[in-house]
């Protein structure tokens, strides 16, 4: 205990440095296959995007990020066997982070696949088993998000489906494309609206001081989708009908109705995307303030202190300004085969998926939802060509990313032991 | 090879564009035909030759579309139709070109003339066939805009209508030939019996090239259905 009281400042400025450090990686990184959808249907320019990534990343991050930050900072390392020796946790949520941000580095810059959620994870579960023994690790919950990484790729890829086909039966098939487009795509924005919104609401906003019940929640909920939806119609009422001579059903004025949806969704996936994978970078950051703070005593009930996650919103925004923007570009050209009426089932599936998992506090790979639901669009016809090698690169990601994370997060753990004692 | 970008790496090439471009070939060979019979009852193989070059061209660059497709097609591409069906169809497209070339061949190598009194019912029964390749390639063309609603019923009835309006265009084909081979039999005595021989032969392969024509129909009727 008085390795902490000695060392108890360092200790949070190392943290929120690697912290911060982290947070600029993911901004970097990953929240280029977050805007990847809207970007890569043409349906908002890279600037719109970054705009929308900046402002939503940071509200999903300090509005809905508490869930899965309390997860990482106490859910995976079982806090009550520390109590001898608190700082060992100090060093190992340290050498998790310091890890994964290298690891991160390292994979980006050889060009191997990446996932800070599996990154970071897996270091925390490395430093765990290792480290302190077997029994630390709670792997009941361990075993939960492993196959939260399984179960969100198929959930996604499911409402996606069901989506889409929602999308041909009531609009692409009807006599009058357009008019049907007009008419059902404010629904699709009231559903947007109230989906985020509903989740985020009963998972609790307490943290900044809004604590309401289910059935206040629900209303809330529904009139901030309402609201959406109003604006929506606003913006689509400036979507006029351009007869083409190649078109004859129409359908491309059909996409530009799409387009407009898009905007929401794709603020609605920045969001998501902020409120899961912030966490990534200050769940450890939070571990390492709890113990110091309360001088040794891990209280897993303690609500994340508030600045954590906005220093984490803002490390994503600081690298997505400095780093991220080139990125969206390059996987944003890549896509030519992604219309605005694809791109919306996929994007809403996969935010849905995210801001669920959020919710319920699992931390998730935004990368392999968003992969699952745009499958999910192409197994209802919805999509081109696909190829399908790439669920062979996401397991091998699983198969590179988790050890990795692991060992480095070992070594930086014994060498933390060796400085401090 | 590991990529780094999962969801970069999963959007693949489609293959409906280079398919289009395909039949669009094909259709411009076969509109060829025309003007090479014109330049053959004119008896001025000058300009029947440099007709056909443009035909054998053509035809060859149709034949590197097709062999661009295939090679872009792996097996694991995964497509909202049969990768077999979609092959399939791509073959049977590329036959129509080899057929043009094929009786244009067989004409110029052998300063075929139609007799007169056959010069007009042969020109309409080959208008008939390019007829067929034509509406082939309309039928094609929905495919861009039933993929785009999802294989939505809509599109599919319209494509569907013009596939069977292909059909009725190679019925008429084959009663004309039917006609022209009749009277073909009543001036038979009166021609050198090689080159009866083959005038039958080639009233057989313009045939051909409107079976080919509506086979691609067929495929295609095949390649949209779940």
């Amino acid at each position: 205990m008085s390795i902490i009281a000695q060392h108890g400042e360092i200790f949070i400025i190392l943290a929120c440095l690697f912290g911060f450090f982290m947070a600029w990686g993911v901004g970097a990184n990953d929240v280029a296959n977050a805007m990847g959808t809207s970007v890569g249907s043409r349906a908002i320019t890279i600037k719109q995007a970054i705009i929308i990534a900046v402002i939503f990343e940071f509200l999903g991050a300090w509005l809905a990020g508490g869930e899965v930050t309390a997860t990482i900072r106490g859910g995976i390392i079982d806090p009550e066997l520390l109590e001898a020796d608190p700082q060992f946790l100090v060093y190992g949520m340290l050498s998790a982070l310091l890890a994964a941000a290298i690891w991160l580095l390292i994979a980006s810059a050889k060009g191997w696949p990446v996932s800070t959620t599996h990154s970071i994870v897996g270091a925390i579960v490395g430093f765990g088993a290792v480290g302190l023994g077997l029994e630390a690790v709670a792997w009941g919950k361990v075993g939960t998000i492993a196959s939260s990484w399984v179960v969100s790729p198929v959930l996604a890829g499911t409402i996606a489906f069901v989506l889409f086909k929602s999308v041909q039966h009531l609009i692409f098939e009807s006599h009058d494309p357009f008019a049907a487009a007009k008419r059902y795509v404010p629904v699709y924005v009231f559903l947007v609206g109230f989906i985020v919104a509903m989740v985020t609401l009963t998972k609790g906003l307490a943290h900044v001081g809004l604590d309401l019940s289910f059935g206040q929640s629900f209303l809330l909920a529904i009139l901030l989708g309402l609201a959406i939806m109003g604006l929506g119609i606003l913006m689509e009422r400036r979507v006029k009908y351009e007869r083409r001579a190649d078109d004859h059903f129409g359908f491309s004025n059909v996409e530009r109705v799409f387009g407009v949806l898009m905007i929401f969704t794709a603020c609605a996936m920045a969001f998501a995307h902020g409120s899961n994978d912030v966490a990534n970078a200050v769940g450890p950051l939070a571990a390492v303030i709890s113990v110091v703070r309360s001088d040794g005593v891990i209280d897993s009930a303690a609500l994340v202190p508030w600045w954590v996650l906005v220093l984490g919103g803002g490390g994503i925004v600081f690298g997505l300004i400095t780093y991220g923007h080139k990125v969206i570009a390059t996987v944003g050209t890549g896509i030519t085969e992604l219309t605005p009426s694809r791109g919306f089932a996929a994007t809403l599936a996969a935010a849905s998926t995210v801001v669920l998992a959020s919710g319920t506090g699992l931390p998730i790979s935004t990368t392999h939802t968003l992969v699952g639901a745009v499958l999910g669009v192409g197994l209802a016809r919805g999509m081109a060509a696909l190829n399908l090698g790439v669920i062979g690169t996401i397991v091998m990601s699983w198969l590179i990313t988790l050890p990795a994370g692991a060992g480095l997060s070992i070594l930086f753990f014994f060498t933390f032991k060796g400085i401090f004692g | 090879m590991v990529t780094p970008n999962p969801f970069s790496a999963m959007f693949g090439r489609s293959p409906f564009q280079p398919l289009l471009a395909h039949i669009v070939k094909a259709n411009e060979c076969a509109d060829q035909l025309l003007p090479f019979f014109e330049a053959t009852l004119a008896g001025d193989w000058g300009e029947a030759a440099r007709v056909r070059e443009t035909i054998t061209r053509l035809e060859h660059e149709a034949d590197e579309l097709k062999t661009e497709l295939r090679l872009n097609l792996p097996s694991t591409l995964f497509l909202p139709v049969s990768r077999s069906d979609l092959l399939e169809l791509v073959s049977v497209q590329d036959k129509m070109a080899n057929k043009v070339r094929d009786i244009t061949g067989i004409m110029l190598g052998r300063s075929m003339r139609m007799p007169e009194p056959l010069a007009q019912p042969m020109r309409d029964y080959m208008r008939t066939a390019v007829a067929c390749v034509a509406q082939a390639r309309q039928a094609m063309e929905e495919l861009e805009a039933l993929l785009e609603s999802g294989f939505g019923r809509n599109v599919s009835d319209v494509m569907h209508r013009l596939i069977r309006e292909l059909h009725v265009l190679e019925q008429q084909a084959d009663g004309q030939q039917v006609a022209i081979r009749r009277q073909l039999f009543g001036l038979e005595s009166e021609l050198p019996p090689v080159d009866v021989i083959f005038l039958y032969k080639i009233i057989d392969w313009v045939g051909e090239l409107s079976d080919r024509a509506e086979r691609v129909g067929s495929r295609l009727q095949i390649l949209t259905a779940r």
